[in-house]
């Protein structure tokens, strides 16, 4: 018995210092963001004589923080849309047909998941800037939708899967069209795997970094992520309004992942698991 | 039924298959990029074997997975297993630790050079005073890739501790219950009854990491840019470089092919594991 008491006491120290480790640099951002360059300097601990809001609002005007937060909204907004209307159906279909194109097609997907980025990336880069299509928000989420609607198809399809196909056989019997079964039966219980979809497609559009910085390099379509890393370097000094505007950038995310942790986790590790 | 995959499929082709094995064709020409590419055999591959920067970003690659295959895993696999011991407060503990993982990686890596690896404001200058000797680690061809491993573990690690507590709770409690009534300290309960109740996902997992190590790019890209003295250079890296700073896309098209080489292999077991349990 004493052994299993040690061993819990073991784990409690253990838990405490993993908090500790994935807190710190959190909390030492925030804290940071509320001081003067000087303090900063002076050390990364100290408490500030006052709080200096203005550091954020000498971020989000100096690095004209707005616009490029708006670019990474219609980014992710627009992957979302693109995904959800693209991979649902295509889940479906995956879901209930059988044979070997099908099994092949899934065999694709999940091997798509795993593609490296550079793989694609020159030869994508240099025919849309052919096309000119640099520096296009929609065609960068037309980028993003590719890369997540695989993760999307083969989780929804998990969803297709778990909906008796009882009820579509009724609608069917009713004289029911496939996609009048898939928009009025169907449709409606993929929901929950909808909103799971849409937070980690958003998720992974807000924070993408190699293609924004390859592709949205104008003003007019920088998203916050670029921009911030643009505005800033190894060796910035002024840390103060930057990490203001890295706690700006951060906030939504961390707001949706306290509201809705479980999608972010079920999401993220969805297919990690093996029974 | 084919019209409802069609658009998805279309747009995968166009973005990432069609790329893709362009990027293979590309290995074999001499292109900038804009102008007409030129045949160019095996030339692109005879001057990446003969370039010391490759092998020393082929070798960092190998040590980025020989280190993510060790250190988080056995962090988050100890973590998990704490855990699943105390289950008191578990969601919010479990919460904290996996909240870096949906942190932007440019905004960690940026928050990690001014807060903890930087000579003046860092929280490792602040110990140097105190019978410690660390001088910025980034700045030091040696210690870089190192460094950087470091953020991107913090980062890492937490999510992997959950998926493993995940696969835990799989295991039924009478089996715990039994080892710890048998006198299984804590090491000896992760040894014999929970690593082995999860292997299907501890195999799952170290595999995605072998997968991942080889394309690793965006935290050594935004932290240490390669640098210093190519200390922290990857194959991704390396190819991003030759394709938009030297202008030479081919070069590029040759690394991003043998990088996705190591990847393949990995990807093979991976898909073979992930269609037997038909996720």
């Amino acid at each position: 018995m004493t052994d299993a008491r040690s061993s819990r006491t073991f784990a409690l120290v253990l838990i405490g210092l993993a908090l500790f480790v994935s807190l710190l640099p959190i909390a030492l951002t925030i804290l940071n963001a509320l001081k003067t360059t000087t303090e900063i300097n002076s050390s990364p601990f100290a408490l500030p004589a006052t709080l200096q809001w203005e550091n954020f609002a000498s971020a989000w005007r100096n690095a004209a923080l707005g616009a490029s937060l708006l670019h990474s909204a219609q980014t992710a907004g627009l992957t979302i849309v693109m995904v959800c209307a693209t991979a649902a159906p295509c889940a479906y279909a995956l879901a209930r047909r059988k044979g070997r194109g099908w099994r092949f097609l899934a065999f694709y997907f999940m091997a798509s998941i795993t593609m490296p980025v550079q793989l694609y990336l020159y030869p994508l880069y240099f025919l849309y800037a052919k096309l000119g299509l640099v520096n296009s928000i929609p065609a960068v989420a037309l980028i993003y939708t590719a890369m997540s609607s695989p993760f999307a198809i083969l989780l929804l399809r998990a969803y297709v899967l778990a909906i008796p196909y009882e009820l579509e056989e009724a609608a069917q019997v009713d004289g029911a069209r496939p996609w009048q079964t898939f928009f009025h039966v169907v449709l409606p219980m993929m929901r929950p795997g909808l909103l799971t979809v849409a937070i980690i497609v958003g998720l992974n559009a807000w924070n993408e970094f190699v293609i924004a910085v390859t592709f949205l390099q104008s003003d007019s379509t920088v998203t916050a992520i670029v921009k911030f890393y643009n505005l800033t370097g190894q060796y910035s000094t002024d840390w103060g309004p930057m990490l203001a505007a890295a706690v700006i950038i951060v906030l939504p995310v961390v707001v949706l992942f306290v509201l809705l942790q479980r999608q972010f986790i079920e999401g993220m590790t969805a297919g990690a698991v093996k029974a | 039924m084919w019209l409802f995959a069609l658009p998805a499929v279309l747009i995968n082709v166009a973005i990432i298959l069609v790329p893709a094995v362009l990027t293979f064709a590309a290995a074999f020409v001499t292109w900038d990029g804009v102008g007409v590419p030129a045949w160019a055999g095996i030339l692109n591959f005879q001057r990446m074997v003969d370039d010391p920067v490759f092998w020393l970003a082929l070798s960092n690659n190998v040590v980025w997975t020989l280190i993510f295959l060790t250190v988080p895993v056995a962090m988050a696999i100890v973590m998990a297993a704490a855990l699943l011991l105390a289950p008191r407060g578990r969601l919010v503990v479990q919460s904290i630790i996996f909240l870096p993982r949906i942190l932007a990686v440019a905004v960690i890596g940026r928050i990690f050079q001014g807060m903890i690896f930087s000579p003046a404001t860092g929280v490792l200058a602040r110990l140097n005073g105190h019978g410690f000797s660390l001088a910025d680690p980034l700045a030091d061809p040696d210690r870089s890739l190192y460094a950087v491993a470091a953020v991107d573990i913090w980062h890492w690690w937490g999510f992997l501790a959950v998926v493993f507590l995940a696969a835990m709770r799989q295991i039924s409690l009478e089996q715990i219950e039994a080892a710890r009534l048998d006198g299984a300290g804590f090491f000896a309960l992760l040894r014999y009854v929970l690593l082995p109740g999860i292997s299907p996902t501890f195999v799952l997992m170290l595999i995605l990491t072998v997968i991942w190590s080889f394309q690793v790019f965006e935290f050594i890209f935004i932290v240490t840019r390669g640098g210093p003295a190519y200390g922290s250079e990857v194959l991704a890296t390396l190819a991003y470089r030759h394709a938009f700073f030297d202008g030479d896309v081919g070069q590029a098209a040759a690394v991003a092919c043998v990088m996705s080489l190591f990847g393949l292999c990995a990807t093979a077991v991976y898909l073979r594991l992930q269609s037997r349990g038909g996720t």
